[in-house]
């Protein structure tokens, strides 16, 4: 039982830069969200007590990870935690995507609704398809798992090499240009970083079925949303499930919220109330261990 | 010379074949060619003296149509797995056979009612609305929290095929446990699904998850009611996608503005269309979708080339592929 001084940011809505800036001045430890940028600037103006940095997510793109190494910052992190729930988001908007469900509601509230009829709103099964996943790791390893018994025929994944756990679900690792022209659904599920930023632009989707399914639950920037865009309305692709976006939150006026076959959720990968809460105590726990320098239950390794 | 009346639009090449396969049996046949339902009056002219009937849920098929048809009426084709539109009595009576398209319909089936579940118990609609409208600021902590399939009990009422395929796909998510109730155990399929039988009344206290599968009967006409919805978990979720009139629609609102019950998603609704005033459109929690849970293309494909190859059957006098034991 150790006593610490407590500044809290008591409000749903981001801190201000400029209050971030003044209220790290001298902190050991700062816990924070994937809002905050944790860049060179912040971590000048907390100054040499700061020892750990504790982040509500499993995603670090917001943390400037060499400034960290640098100062020798230990850093915490919720991975595994939220597997499940984003998971279990990225399978609920692939498939809200793929049979058209905003679109139904949309008919059924507007009066266009009018009775039953063979080809109304028909969209595309997993049954019988190949699903390609980019990137393989705990999430998309999940996500595999939640898809394969709804009658996936075959499971491709790409990454910068093969991984022996997708035996478990016969994932077969493939090249990402053939995972692109095979896919029936292409499921985005890595890490942001410098060699994916962007990734999925023009040459990307050109590649893909024009029946196909995009669904993105990684992270915003590695879609070129142009192209996107420019894929969605030329029918390059079917449709596309967007959790994440560039930026967050996405403009009203934005063009990709206007499109039919586009479905974009506001980031709620890991929203459930049992994830949130684990999440929240796990993030306390990295903490106060990085203060009192025990081991962290989850430390991200720089 | 056999007549045939067909009362919707088929997926063209399965209509083509259709028409070929009629042809050469040197066959007439009346199509009412538009996505919209025949009127009842039309149906009735038409059928007079047809061989044989292939129609789709929207057609009553009861003593008057059959009266109209007369005699010559050998067999029935429904481009459904639910045959709640279809008098099997008067059918029975009159040495009508009856074709159905159960089995092909079970993946898409079971498919929508997971993709319909998960919009529900993770508040997709809502959440997609405040993107468009800009209830969307940054990330934030408890805002549009939903509940995980994770370590939750799912409770299946009507345990049949689609049931059974639901559990299958539920299984990854990490379902706790899996229930059931019915007219009576069904020990293979759950034993497929490792499902526990249990009463109405333990269905509805111990689910986190309560999916109606069950067929329409006299028997089940409104049994999800107030004596339902008042046992279970005020944190449940309640999703039917079997028939709207298994569903008491009027405590089914009060459940659910009251918080009874925390959501509803439904695929089916009474009556179809669910006009555009109704009280459950006003709640955030209550999902609907216009009865597309067959709506895939390979599935509408398929059950549109069984419906026809029952009906082939049924008019040379051949087993149907799938016939409906009446």
């Amino acid at each position: 039982m150790f006593r610490c001084t407590v500044s809290l940011w008591d409000s749903d809505e981001p801190v201000p830069r400029a209050e971030l800036l003044k209220g790290v001045e001298g902190a050991h430890g700062l816990l924070c969200l994937l809002s905050d940028r944790i860049d060179a600037e912040v971590l000048d103006a907390a100054g040499p007590n700061l020892k750990v940095i504790s982040t509500m997510s499993v995603g670090f793109d917001h943390l400037a990870i060499d400034e960290i190494k640098k100062r020798e910052i230990r850093v915490g992190y919720t991975p595994d935690v939220l597997t499940d729930a984003t998971a279990e988001l990225t399978v609920a908007l692939l498939l809200a995507t793929a049979r058209r469900l905003p679109e139904g509601i949309q008919e059924v509230k507007s009066g266009g609704w009018s009775s039953w009829k063979p080809l109304w709103l028909c969209g595309y099964g997993l049954s019988g398809s190949t699903v390609g996943v980019i990137g393989l790791g705990r999430i998309g390893l999940a996500v595999a798992r939640r898809l394969k018994p709804f009658g996936v025929k075959r499971l491709l994944y790409s990454g910068r090499q093969p991984k022996p756990q997708a035996q478990e679900v016969d994932g077969e690792y493939v090249p990402l240009d053939s995972l692109l022209c095979e896919s029936d659904f292409v499921v985005v599920s890595c890490a942001l970083s410098p060699e994916t930023q962007g990734l999925c632009d023009k040459a990307f989707f050109t590649k893909m079925k024009t029946t196909a399914v995009f669904i993105n639950t990684s992270r915003g920037a590695v879609v070129n949303q142009e192209d996107l865009y420019e894929a969605l309305t030329a029918g390059q692709i079917a449709a596309a499930g967007l959790d994440v976006t560039t930026p967050e939150p996405l403009p009203t006026d934005h063009p990709l919220l206007a499109l039919k076959n586009c479905v974009v959720l506001p980031h709620i990968g890991s929203a459930t109330y049992s994830t949130r809460g684990i999440m929240a105590k796990l993030t306390a726990n990295n903490l106060l261990a990085g203060l009192t320098g025990e081991a962290m239950p989850s430390e991200l390794k720089l | 010379v056999l007549v045939v009346t067909i009362t919707n639009l088929l997926w063209i090449h399965t209509f083509l074949s259709l028409c070929s396969s009629l042809f050469f049996l040197r066959v007439q046949f009346e199509l009412w060619d538009s996505d919209d339902p025949i009127p009842r009056q039309e149906l009735l002219k038409k059928v007079k003296g047809c061989d044989g009937l292939l129609c789709v849920l929207t057609e009553k098929i009861d003593a008057e149509v059959l009266n109209a048809a007369g005699p010559n009426l050998k067999v029935l084709s429904t481009m459904s797995v639910g045959f709640d539109h279809l008098s099997l009595g008067e059918l029975k009576k009159r040495g009508i056979r009856v074709g159905y398209t159960p089995e092909v319909l079970t993946d898409a089936v079971a498919e929508l009612t997971i993709a319909l579940l998960l919009a529900t118990s993770r508040r997709l609609i809502e959440a997609t609305h405040e993107a468009k409208t800009g209830g969307w600021g940054t990330w934030r902590t408890l805002w549009l929290c939903g509940y995980e399939l994770a370590d939750s009990t799912v409770g299946i009422f009507g345990l049949g095929r689609i049931g059974v395929a639901i559990a299958e796909r539920l299984k990854p998510f990490k379902v706790k446990k899996f229930i059931y109730t019915d007219v009576a155990p069904r020990p293979e399929l759950a034993a497929a699904i490792q499902a526990e039988y249990v009463s109405m009344d333990e269905l509805a206290r111990q689910s986190d998850f309560l999916a109606v599968c069950c067929a329409l009967t006299p028997e089940t006409q409104g049994i999800c009611n107030k004596n339902l919805f008042s046992k279970m978990k005020n944190t449940s979720i309640f999703i039917n996608t079997s028939r709207g009139g298994v569903v008491n629609q009027e405590d089914l609102y009060e459940a659910l503005s009251t918080g009874q019950i925390a959501g509803a998603g439904l695929d089916v609704t009474v009556p179809e269309p669910l006009p555009t005033n109704h009280p459950l459109f006003t709640l955030k929690n209550c999902v609907i979708l216009p009865h597309i849970a067959s709506a895939s293309y390979t599935t509408r494909n398929a059950m549109s080339a069984l419906a026809a190859n029952n009906l082939l059957a049924g008019l040379r006098g051949e087993p149907m592929p799938k016939e409906l034991q009446l």
